[in-house]
């Protein structure tokens, strides 16, 4: 899932300050399995804000709202039954979510709640760690299921740098180093020879540094 | 200043019901200030940051929470949950420049004792001290 986590409430009473009305906008994917933006944490915002508005000596009316998903233009047409009821709308969708409604409203204010992270899972209740770095060019059929690319500090490819100290990563020494991670579990599948293969010189053209990548399905379309 | 805060108590059934009912003189005999509002809940896992930032939106000036010791609520967790979105709520008033003491949690025994008594008092002291709510700036 995609993860996020909510702006400080300074910032988007800050970010609202000119409209009198909003329409607090949750989305229930990801962001709602995260905590960060579905229909609990829309009502907590909404509070906030009001209060945030009283606090400056500022009315302010929140109208609060959810939809199934903030990146499918369907869900996005049921903004029609708010219409006329709002001068902005804060999302508390991921920044997918910010940008679909953009895209779709033209004439419409829209702000961020939140600050999208990565895509992850929850490794423990209350906690979720980065899993994929969507690089477009997957390598996990070589590294047990691993990625070094998202959760090795440095995206190393062929095996763990030299600080790498009792299975834990030099950089954050409450994360296992991935290739340590790797090296052990290529072992337990009788795969440890995989490791000396050498990975050639990357090409990241797949990784999203030449813009914004598209996928075009044409056996979905008619 | 002459100033009577309004603070909002949620008490878990235990705590808040056990000790009305065993003090049949009421709690404002035993000292209990009278611009305390007990509102009782039947855990206090049971309640949301929501309803505490509510009580703000509807002009208190200091709420809090009375569970059940950790080890000890009749839910198992209930109590520990409540501390939890109590330390939510406080962080929230931190992050709007308002002071985190407007939000407390207390975990006490069932029943009445004292302790109930003397948060009250200690809530409403503090609540008296730092004055009237910042939320109620007067919205224009």
């Amino acid at each position: 899932m995609i993860v996020a986590n909510r702006k400080p409430v300074s910032e988007i009473v800050d970010m609202i300050k000119d409209q009198k009305r909003v329409l607090v906008l949750g989305c229930k994917g990801c962001v709602s399995v995260c905590s960060a933006g579905g229909e609990r944490e829309v009502e907590i915002l909404a509070s906030l804000l009001k209060l945030g508005c009283q606090k400056e000596g500022k009315k302010i009316q929140v109208t609060e709202a959810s939809l199934v998903r903030q990146c499918d233009k369907e869900y996005i047409d049921a903004l029609d039954e708010f219409d006329g009821e709002y001068d902005a709308i804060v999302s508390m969708a991921c920044g997918v979510g910010v940008n679909f409604i953009a895209n779709l409203r033209p004439m419409t204010k829209i702000y961020p709640a939140l600050n999208t992270l990565f895509m992850g899972g929850s490794t423990e209740q209350g906690a979720w760690t980065e899993q994929c770095a969507g690089c477009g060019n997957c390598i996990l059929h070589l590294t047990g299921g691993l990625c070094p690319v998202a959760r090795c500090a440095k995206s190393l490819m062929n095996g763990p740098c030299g600080g790498s100290v009792g299975g834990t990563c030099e950089i954050h020494p409450d994360v296992p180093c991935i290739w340590q991670s790797i090296h052990d579990r290529l072992e337990r599948l009788d795969r440890k020879s995989d490791m000396l293969t050498i990975a050639p010189i990357r090409d990241w053209s797949s990784a999203g540094h030449g813009g914004p990548r598209k996928v075009q399905r044409d056996d979905l379309t008619v | 200043m002459n100033f009577t805060p309004d603070i909002q108590a949620f008490c878990c059934h235990y705590t808040s019901q056990q000790s009305c009912s065993e003090n049949s003189g009421g709690l404002p005999e035993e000292g209990f200030p009278a611009n305390i509002t007990i509102n009782r809940l039947t855990c206090s896992g049971k309640l949301q940051v929501s309803t505490l930032l509510k009580a703000f939106e509807n002009g208190a000036d200091g709420v809090y929470v009375v569970g059940c010791p950790l080890d000890t609520c009749h839910n198992v967790m209930g109590s520990q949950r409540a501390a939890k979105r109590v330390l939510a709520v406080k962080k929230a008033l931190e992050e709007l420049d308002v002071e985190p003491e407007r939000a407390e949690m207390f975990h006490l025994e069932r029943g009445l004792h004292p302790e109930f008594i003397s948060v009250a008092k200690k809530m409403d002291e503090e609540i008296r001290t730092l004055g009237p709510s910042p939320f109620k700036g007067g919205a224009k």
